[in-house]
């Protein structure tokens, strides 16, 4: 029993991580119809980029935050300029190909750079734990959650309580309308693409603090956060939420009550069930004809 | 015209049996070898896909059941290596096809993009599977295909790339089939505006689901002889993120929906695509290099090599059209291969080979 409640504990943890990769994920198929299937990769490009702060010089991975976001931020604005935009017809699809291409690019670089081998980011709040109940908790899955709060209540105050956050939303819920009263849609696009890219630096760094890693975890982790989004339902950001703290509590579960090897598989099988029942997702809402 | 076409057809036909028999070389016929089956594959791909306007990036799933079907088959029943085992090719075909029905009835009960986004997530499923189900695929040991120990030097090809030549025939003549029939049409139709055509009487639901289930059953066909020839499969090779999306860059460089795009698109991509691993010892070079490769087709040619072609040509004929007209020469003896420019140009929208 004891351990159940571990694991459900530390699916929360972990669910607050990945929610704030998969509502990056989310936000951005929610503004500009398209799937981003290179969040996986740059989710680790993250996680180096905070290991070679660090190895290098010596910056603390939360403070390096301050340094990589901005730059992963600056990175999306350059992908979404130089890739996205020029998708003038079927963007959904050939969005999917081109960010597939660049997760390929980023794979391979990191290949080149930092080797197949796998890392893991040190710190003394890595290897420190607190005792919890009769369990010990290492502080990075406390932080790491206390980081996803905060970034999220950010985001949520950005999108309700700015202008930007009006123009956004209103592009999310009807990009031609939103551009009729004079949104500047292709703007706010970009900004959404930086902001997705820009947690996922912040996803990253916790991912890595708490996963050894290596170029080619970007198929694991892309493969769940796509479940996650299609779970909450796309473009929903609560339901992204919901789905990140649900699937982690379930894989941990299971991992303790059955075996960890079918802990993912058992995600997976229960998005199948669900897709069964309401085809748009837990908070999606049912695709419009679109003309 | 129709002569023309066909000559040059049944001579592309010609220069693909003799192939092997010309450049005997194992290293040019295993590239060509690999060709063929990422032709037929992508063949397969596209009566769905491209048709349909549904892309569905899961189509490894398929590809892996066909490998692995035959793989286990071979094994329960011990077949020895030889020719034996390309009779279990198409059996093994069918098991993709059979899994497929539920697989697609599932996923298409969604629209477009979600339906993409669930072709990846049954594809990660079915990798864990493979992974997991040691009792069945031995886990990530990976299962042994019988070898074929006749089979020596330049000979060892030549029934693997035949076998899939066979196969990428009847992908064709399945896509020309549908291409060409009301069933095709009503596929278009769908792809065109779903909601219009359920309206006019095309059974989306069964029409949809067929397409993916014989797509499927091409897709396991290859996958059946891959497994065949590279001797050892593991449930990282047979269910290939690369190959999901790599099937489907091959038709949209080639141009989807067409018959003969996806052919033309996994000549020249799976060609680069070995040039480049055999240039390229460190995967990461090879990496940037194919994803390099992804982003120029997908930017300067969304819409594909053959539609761009059939565009310009098209509009190169007008043009000749109208400079005559102005220039006063006789209209009605327009000096075109099969008539009337203008006529032609609608043929070429018509049937998009």
């Amino acid at each position: 029993m004891g351990l159940i409640v571990e694991a459900i504990i530390l699916g929360i943890l972990t669910g607050g991580v990945y929610a704030l990769m998969a509502s990056g994920l989310t936000l951005v198929f929610g503004v500009m119809d398209i799937i981003n299937v290179g969040q996986g990769a740059l989710v680790i490009l993250g996680a180096y980029l905070s290991y070679y702060l660090q190895q290098q010089w010596h910056i603390d991975l939360f403070l390096g935050l301050l340094i990589t976001m901005p730059l992963m931020f600056g990175l999306g604005l350059l992908i979404e300029f130089l890739f996205i935009r020029p998708i003038k017809r079927d963007r959904t699809m050939l969005s999917i190909l081109v960010t597939f291409g660049v997760a390929l690019i980023i794979e391979g670089v990191l290949n080149l750079k930092f080797t197949a081998n796998s890392v893991k980011l040190q710190a003394w709040y890595i290897t420190g734990s607190i005792q919890v109940g009769n369990f010990y908790l290492p502080y990075i899955y406390l932080f790491g959650f206390l980081l996803a709060v905060v970034l999220l209540g950010g985001l949520y105050l950005l999108l309700y309580r700015t202008k930007f956050g009006f123009s956004l939303r209103a592009s999310m819920q009807n990009r031609t309308a939103a551009q009729l009263i004079g949104i500047n849609v292709e703007q706010v696009s970009a900004i959404t693409f930086g902001i997705g890219v820009g947690l996922a630096a912040a996803g990253g760094m916790a991912y890595g603090a708490t996963t050894p890693f290596n170029a080619n975890s970007a198929y694991d982790l892309i493969s769940r956060l796509l479940a996650i989004i299609i779970f909450g339902g796309m473009g929903s950001l609560s339901g992204a939420l919901v789905a990140s703290v649900g699937m982690l509590v379930i894989e941990d579960v299971t991992a303790v009550v059955w075996s960890p090897v079918w802990a993912s598989t058992v995600f997976f099988i229960l998005l199948v069930v669900i897709l069964l029942v309401r085809p748009q997702g837990l908070f999606g809402k049912m695709e419009a004809r679109k003309q | 015209m129709r002569i023309f076409k066909a000559v040059g057809l049944l001579s592309l036909l010609g220069i693909a049996i003799i192939f092997p028999q010309v450049f005997p070389n194992p290293a040019v016929t295993t590239i060509a070898l690999f060709a063929l089956m990422f032709a037929a594959a992508a063949t397969g791909w596209n009566i769905f896909s491209g048709y349909t306007g549904y892309i569905a990036l899961g189509h490894a799933v398929y590809f892996g059941l066909g490998a692995y079907a035959l793989a286990i088959m071979c094994q329960d029943w011990h077949i020895p290596g030889g020719y034996l085992p390309f009779l279990l090719v198409p059996v093994a075909g069918l098991v993709a096809a059979i899994f497929a029905i539920p697989l697609g009835w599932l996923s298409l009960r969604v629209r477009r993009h979600t339906f993409v986004v669930i072709t990846i997530a049954v594809f990660f499923i079915f990798q864990l599977l493979a992974f997991n189900l040691i009792q069945i695929t031995n886990g990530s040991i990976g299962l042994g295909l019988p070898i074929p120990f006749t089979w020596f030097g330049d000979f060892f090809n030549y029934p693997f790339y035949y076998v899939t030549l066979a196969i990428l025939l009847l992908a064709i003549a399945i896509s020309w089939w549908v291409r060409n029939s009301k069933y095709g049409l009503g596929l278009l139709a769908i792809r065109d505006d779903e909601d219009r055509a359920l309206g006019m009487g095309v059974k989306t639901g069964p029409s949809k689901l067929a397409a993916f289930v014989i797509s499927a059953f091409i897709v396991g066909m290859v996958g059946a002889v891959w497994a065949y020839y590279v001797e050892a499969i593991y449930p990282d090779t047979a269910f290939d993120a690369l190959f999901d999306v790599a099937i489907a860059l091959m038709a949209f460089l080639g141009g989807l929906g067409t018959i003969s795009g996806p052919i033309l698109g996994a000549l020249l991509l799976e060609s680069a695509q070995q040039y480049f691993a055999l240039q390229f010892v460190s995967p990461g070079y090879y990496l940037i290099a194919y994803g390099a490769l992804f982003l120029v087709v997908m930017l300067l040619l969304p819409k594909g090599i053959i539609p761009t072609l059939n565009e310009r040509w098209a509009k190169f004929q007008v043009t000749r059209l109208q400079r005559q007209q102005e220039s006063g020469a006789i209209i009605t003896a327009l000096p075109t291969p099969g008539g009337g420019g203008a006529e032609n140009v609608d043929r070429k929208e018509e049937i998009n080979l």
